[in-house]
């Protein structure tokens, strides 16, 4: 199944040509050929997953992309393009077809009616590509290649209602955002180039094991880090996930699960063997997740807007799977991701089918008692929330449990406590949620419905992956088949899964403890939610205003950069310009002079000529100058 | 040395060095004379010594040719020139500009410097006899032979030459 | 006995004054006559070197008739040229002639 590899990326390219080109017109036959390609990819990938799970071993076909031999000081270049298929990439293919099928087929009915509904689909089949591009990248620089496009598409996307301001401004937000970062893994893979002489994962793997410049791969590590930092959302380049929620809902849940921020987890994993050699990386890795996982969780808490609570959830979370990057579990990080994949769409799109339903409403306190209304968007909602906050025994109960366990076996104490702290938080933003917006007396005069079947199937579809992913790293599942998601993506030795019943029970006892909080703040009203806002009403607003992060930016850029920039702006024009313009003015003036020496005479020019010939000559004759004429 | 050869060395240093003063003299008072005329007669006699000096150094049909062209036409054109241009004043016709005194120095100058490197030159293989005889056949040979192209690309440049002295000359009916 | 310097030297001369002429003179056809003695003055260079380095040849005097044509298309082209410009501007100063001046 391997060979059939290259289909996956090129058959949502495919329908991104087909439409740009010749199915624009047709409604019906984008979104058909889009869902096809998708079908398509995903059952290759899937043949591919079940190849890996029988037979792991690596597969790498490459072509030659740029080959200059070695010529003298140049030591010679050459970039490939090619599929590297292992049970990473395989595990990561599945996902991001999966949730693609899924975002495809809810798209149909979440873009009913609009304008752009073929381009959209073009869009979207170019995001896939994109995305399934770098999954099965075999070297660092094809992997920037489609990094870029990834964040091309998301820029497309984000954008899409591009009529819209704010949409606009979200778009070149996530985009300006994102090439701070993507400039430093490029400079780090230049280095990376220029230290082993070769992109390629598999050959650089032996090449950074055996170095001795630890200065050197920490320096690499962090810069390639940065990258992932912009892409998936990490402090301090967290600033334009939230605001990405400005696009059409499906595409926020297919970046939030499957794709755009999944490239920066998928890349740690990818290059874990550059980040693992450093233990400074490492720690950077590892604190700057749980730095975010609890920083995003906090301002979760206070948000209003039903999209923002979970952009900001899903920043706490891919913080999570950084941080189990960080403290060395690659297993924990990438099972975190998958299981996350299926929960976080899932929540995404039945806030999708509840802003479609509240006709873009998107203010939870303007929603509540919808579980009467959309009895399969609740259920399935609470489905996703359970599984997010870490109940047993949905998925992220294991995924959350691998992770905090890593923590606990790699010593991070302080990490681990932290991890605890924002599972209480996730469950308790979650279940404010739902307390809100899905139960509780009606807050407006609103006519919601449940949704068509079109969406609605998704939602079904991925409640049930969200109930079910997580066994695939318990122990249980382990003792049936002798395999397990541990066994099958790892790093170094893989690990046979165990659940450590004091962990298991620590983090089950703080989501209970967030779901009561939540449920006795706001559906109980033991205590009002507007006193303890009132209380505690700097931190309060502190939250609310996201930390003033988004506000420092703006004064960085408004006051520092614009000023910077005028101050160059009079440099530039005074003393740069003045420069040149002074020689100008000089040569302009010089010239005014020397016409005069133009006479038009034609006998002068005789004279000159003449003259000049005696002059050279006297001069070639002058002792001094060593005469040559005797 | 014999007697003869004692007599033409002497006759031809009596010789050239009279033609070399007619020339330079006529020269001078060509480039000197305000009369425009007499500057073209002058001309003419120039053009006669430098015949003569083309006689004592065996060039017989190039003595010819400068009498013919350059006395016969190129002389007699310039007078024409000189008649269809006509001043009132005929002598001051022929007035110098301000560039006098500099271009003095400059032509000075130059003799000086040209003679100066003739003299200093050391000449090597120099022949100092030829046998007398007529140069018409070698020249003819010449330009059929080997230069024959030359010879006709000079022909046709006579006659693009002449076709447009003719034009410019007539002048451009701008009615047409 | 007159040698090959003698003849340099009065060629020298003879294009110094052609020069002086050519460059001082107000009136174009005057001009042309300072031309005319500076081209006399390197045909008498020209027969002179073949006479004293290579008598055999008379690729020489080849030159000099060369020039002699032209020497005698240039003056006809150039009177007309005067011609022309002195049935226009009734003049035939050189300095009249600075159309192209700045």
């Amino acid at each position: 199944m391997s060979q059939y590899a290259w289909l996956i990326p090129v058959l949502p390219f495919s329908s991104f040509v087909a439409i740009v080109f010749l199915l624009k017109k047709s409604k019906a036959a984008s979104a058909a050929y889009a869902l096809a390609s998708m079908v398509a990819s995903f059952v290759v990938a899937l043949g591919i997953l079940i190849e890996k799970v029988q037979d792991p071993k690596a597969i790498e076909i490459a072509v030659n992309w740029l080959n200059i031999p070695e010529m003298g000081n140049f030591r010679g270049l050459n970039v490939q393009m090619g599929l590297l298929i292992d049970p990473l990439s395989a595990a990561m293919l599945f996902i991001v077809t999966f949730i693609a099928i899924l975002v495809t087929l809810f798209s149909i009915g979440y873009m009913e009616g609009d304008e752009g509904f073929s381009r959209y689909f073009a869009y979207l089949s170019l995001f896939a590509f994109s995305m399934l591009g770098l999954v099965v990248a075999n070297n660092y620089f094809q992997m920037f290649v489609f990094w870029e496009l990834v964040g091309l598409s998301s820029y497309l996307l984000i954008g899409f209602w591009y009529h819209k301001p704010s949409a606009a401004d979200a778009a070149q937000k996530a985009f300006i955002t994102n090439r701070w970062a993507d400039f430093a893994f490029m400079v780090g893979i230049i280095l990376l180039f220029v230290y082993f002489g070769t992109f390629n994962f598999a050959e650089l793997g032996p090449a950074i094991e055996h170095t001795k410049d630890a200065a050197f791969i920490t320096l690499i590590g962090i810069l390639i880090f940065i990258g992932p930092v912009g892409k998936s959302a990490q402090f301090p380049l967290h600033v334009w996930l939230p605001d990405a929620m400005e696009g059409p809902t499906p595409v926020s849940a297919f970046i939030h699960a499957a794709t755009m921020v999944a490239a920066g987890v998928y890349l740690i994993a990818r290059g874990f063997i550059l980040f693992e050699s450093s233990e400074t990386t490492m720690l950077v890795i590892a604190y700057i997740g749980g730095f975010t996982a609890l920083f995003a969780a906090s301002i979760a808490i206070v948000q209003k807007d039903i999209k923002r609570v979970l952009a900001y959830s899903t920043l706490s979370q891919l913080g999570y799977m950084v941080m189990a990057m960080g403290v060395g579990s690659l297993t924990a990080g990438m099972f975190h991701l998958t299981t996350h994949a299926f929960f976080k769409a899932l929540l995404f799109l039945g806030a999708g089918s509840v802003i479609h339903a509240m006709h873009h409403e998107q203010d939870m306190f303007k929603m509540g008692a919808l579980s009467k209304k959309m009895p399969v968007t609740t259920w399935t909602f609470v489905i996703g929330s359970l599984a997010l906050a870490g109940v047993f025994p949905l998925a992220g109960f294991w995924s959350k449990d691998e992770i905090l366990l890593a923590a606990q076996h790699h010593n991070f104490t302080g990490l681990f406590v932290l991890g605890v702290i924002v599972a209480f938080m996730t469950a308790f933003y979650m279940f404010r949620l739902i307390f809100v917006a899905f139960f509780g007396e009606k807050k407006s005069d609103h006519h919601a419905h449940e949704t068509s079947w079109l969406m609605t199937l998704p939602l079904v579809l991925l409640s049930v992956f969200a109930v079910l992913a997580g066994f695939l790293n318990s122990p249980w599942f382990y003792e049936a088949f002798g395999k397990s998601f541990s066994t099958f993506v790892f790093f170094g030795e893989p690990e046979i899964p165990h659940l450590d019943l004091g962990v298991a029970g620590l983090s089950t006892v703080a989501a209970l403890a967030g779901i009561f909080t939540a449920w006795l703040i706001y559906s109980r009203k033991a205590i009002p939610a507007e006193s303890i806002a009132k209380k505690f009403s700097g931190l309060y607003k502190l939250l609310w205003n996201k930390y003033y992060i988004d506000d420092f930016y703006q004064w960085l850029f408004d006051k520092v950069m614009f000023m910077t920039g005028k101050a160059l702006d009079w440099v530039d024009h005074h003393i740069i310009d003045g420069f040149f313009d002074g020689f100008a003015k000089l040569v302009g003036f010089t010239g005014s002079k020397l016409r005069l020496t133009q006479t038009g005479a034609l006998q002068n020019y005789a004279l000159v000529i003449f003259g000049a010939v005696v002059f050279f000559v006297l001069l070639a004759s002058t002792p001094l100058l060593g005469g040559v004429i005797k | 040395m014999d007697f003869n050869a004692i007599v033409s060395a002497v006759m031809s240093n009596i010789v050239f060095y009279l033609l070399a003063f007619i020339i330079i003299v006529f020269a001078l008072m060509m480039v000197t004379s305000k009369n425009l005329v007499h500057s073209a007669l002058f001309m003419i006699v120039t053009f006669l010594g430098v015949a003569g000096i083309y006689v004592m150094l065996q060039a017989d049909f190039l003595a010819v040719v400068q009498i013919m062209v350059y006395i016969g036409a190129i002389s007699i054109l310039l007078v024409f020139g000189v008649m269809l241009s006509r001043r009132d004043n005929m002598d001051r016709s022929n007035l110098n500009n301000s560039f006098g005194v500099a271009a003095f120095f400059v032509a000075a100058f130059l003799f000086v410097i040209i003679t100066r490197l003739m003299v200093a030159t050391e000449w090597i293989g120099l022949v100092s006899t030829r046998p007398v005889e007529s140069t018409a056949g070698q020249i003819a040979d010449l330009l059929l032979g080997p230069n024959m192209v030359a010879f006709e690309a000079a022909g046709l440049l006579l006659l693009v030459a002449m076709v447009g002295a003719i034009i410019l000359g007539k002048g451009v009916d701008q009615s047409k | 006995m007159i040698t090959l310097q003698h003849y340099l030297i009065l060629a020298a001369a003879l294009f110094c004054i052609g020069l002086f002429g050519a460059v001082t003179k107000k009136n174009a056809i005057a001009v042309f006559m300072g031309i005319e003695l500076m081209l006399n003055s390197v045909n008498i260079n020209l027969v002179a070197f073949n006479r004293f380095l290579a008598p055999a040849k008379l690729t020489g005097h080849v030159f000099a008739i060369f020039i002699m044509v032209v020497a005698a298309a240039e003056v006809a082209v150039g009177l007309a040229l005067i011609i022309s410009i002195y049935r226009h501007r009734k003049s035939t100063a050189v300095d009249d002639l600075n159309l192209l001046k700045w």
